[in-house]
């Protein structure tokens, strides 16, 4: 299983959880996963977008009791 | 009990004049000693660098000398910890000293990070530290026209602030009558131009109506001064004639030597604010990695808490209240009018349309500072 660290962006208001994954990302070894919490639904839309504009993997969203879990994966 | 605060900056400060009221008592019995080390023996006000790089203030105007900002009984020593042993209960200064404590705040801030980023160093002009905020004002001065382009790192200290520079760019060179030969581009790493929804649905309208243009979605990558382009991770790319920019932050280079948190950022349980793992560790202001802004506000609310928190151990031998997650900022929206957003953890921000009146509330702030880093406010 790969290398996976979680950012808990819950209750981020700013900088927000996109900049969280944003700060958070450069810290990651390629390869690696990273599951971002947050409690905002709009930023649950918007990190996807931004992993598909600069060709990181996106793996998956979930919600659980109202926390957006977004997966992602370094691939540069 | 031996209460060491490492740093003196704002956090440092406001926890160690908070903690000397709560605890004069006991001090002067001696069951209790607070001893701060800093890097430094002045105490900079950071939020005025703003002023500093658009001629606004001067430098002397940022600084007080250190002692003269804390409570009488508080052992300053102007002596940086070079090394943590955390397992030892032990920090070792850059003299030699090794300090034992019972409970430590660690408060050391950061700092921009300019060479993270290929040719942005050499390439663009900063206000993050006094020499660079003068630098800039005086390549401001020489500017007569062309393209000034806004650029920024991410994290970075004080999330208001590539807004606030870009709007008191814009009156700095309206009031030099050069509005029409020097275009503003401001670009931003989200999909909006702020990260706060509210500051951004107000902010955008306002640059459109001063002709400011900008670029969403767009982290800097690389800098290449020779064509005076930036390049974009987005794999857009701008051209500049004068670069501004706002680099991303690191913390402080000896959390990292010390394995304390990577990048600088200690890991900081949200609403204890004590380091993961560590009942006797606390930590403060910009060293945290807590997804809140890295702003003198911040550590303010924070120190508060760990302050309470630290004096309740004490006497109560256990902590009494959690850090909410509190912010408070002013927003400069150019040289005469302002706002503020005010959250926590559960509440988001509710910015209302910048005032005159702010401002001068924010002016009087600059002046207020010392009476709130000494507890008074």
């Amino acid at each position: 299983m790969a290398n996976r660290r979680t950012i808990d962006a819950r209750g981020s208001f700013c900088p927000g959880p996109l900049m969280e994954l944003i700060a958070g990302i450069k810290m990651a070894e390629v390869g690696e996963e990273i599951e971002i919490l947050s409690s905002d639904k709009g930023s649950a839309n918007d990190i996807p977008e931004w992993i598909k504009k600069v060709k990181h993997e996106h793996l998956g969203t979930e919600e659980r009791d109202g926390v957006w879990h977004v997966l992602v994966r370094k691939t540069h | 009990m031996k209460i060491l605060i490492v740093g003196g900056g704002m956090g440092g400060t406001i926890l160690a004049n908070n903690l000397a009221r709560r605890l004069v008592t006991e001090m002067r019995g001696g069951k209790v000693k607070i001893t701060m080390l800093s890097a430094s023996d002045r105490h900079m006000y950071q939020p005025g660098l703003l002023y500093l790089a658009v001629g606004r203030m001067t430098p002397d105007e940022l600084y007080r000398d250190q002692a003269s900002l804390l409570e009488p009984g508080i052992d300053f020593q102007v002596d940086p910890v070079e090394e943590f042993h955390l397992d030892k209960n032990e920090v070792k200064t850059k003299s030699g000293k090794v300090h034992g404590y019972d409970v430590i705040a660690i408060a050391t801030g950061s700092r921009p990070s300019p060479e993270d980023i290929p040719g942005l160093a050499e390439a663009s002009e900063q206000f993050y530290t006094e020499e660079s905020a003068v630098k800039m004002f005086k390549r401001l001065q020489q500017f007569q026209a062309g393209r000034v382009v806004i650029a920024m790192g991410v994290p970075h200290k004080c999330p208001m602030a590539p807004l606030e520079i870009t709007f008191m760019l814009y009156d700095y060179f309206k009031d030099r009558g050069l509005a029409d030969k020097v275009k503003l581009h401001y670009t931003y790493p989200i999909g909006r131009v702020h990260t706060l929804e509210n500051v951004a649905k107000w902010a955008a309208p306002e640059m459109d109506r001063l002709g400011i243009t900008y670029e969403t979605l767009f982290n800097l990558k690389s800098v290449d001064p020779a064509k005076k382009v930036i390049k974009s991770e987005e794999g857009t790319e701008t051209a500049y004639d004068l670069l501004i920019s706002i680099p991303a932050h690191r913390g402080m280079q000896v959390i990292e030597k010390n394995g304390l948190g990577q990048r600088g950022w200690i890991p900081t349980h949200r609403h204890r604010l004590n380091m993961e793992g560590r009942d006797n560790v606390f930590v403060i202001g910009d060293t945290t990695n807590l997804p809140i802004s890295k702003a003198g506000s911040t550590a303010h609310f924070e120190a508060e808490v760990v302050g309470e928190n630290i004096a309740a151990m004490v006497k109560l031998g256990t902590p009494v209240r959690d850090y909410d997650g509190k912010v408070f900022c002013f927003i400069e929206a150019g040289k005469d009018r302002a706002t503020y957003a005010m959250f926590d953890y559960q509440n988001p921000p509710q910015p209302k349309p910048p005032t005159k009146a702010v401002h001068w509330f924010k002016l009087a702030y600059n002046k207020l500072y010392w009476a709130s880093a000494r507890g008074l406010l």
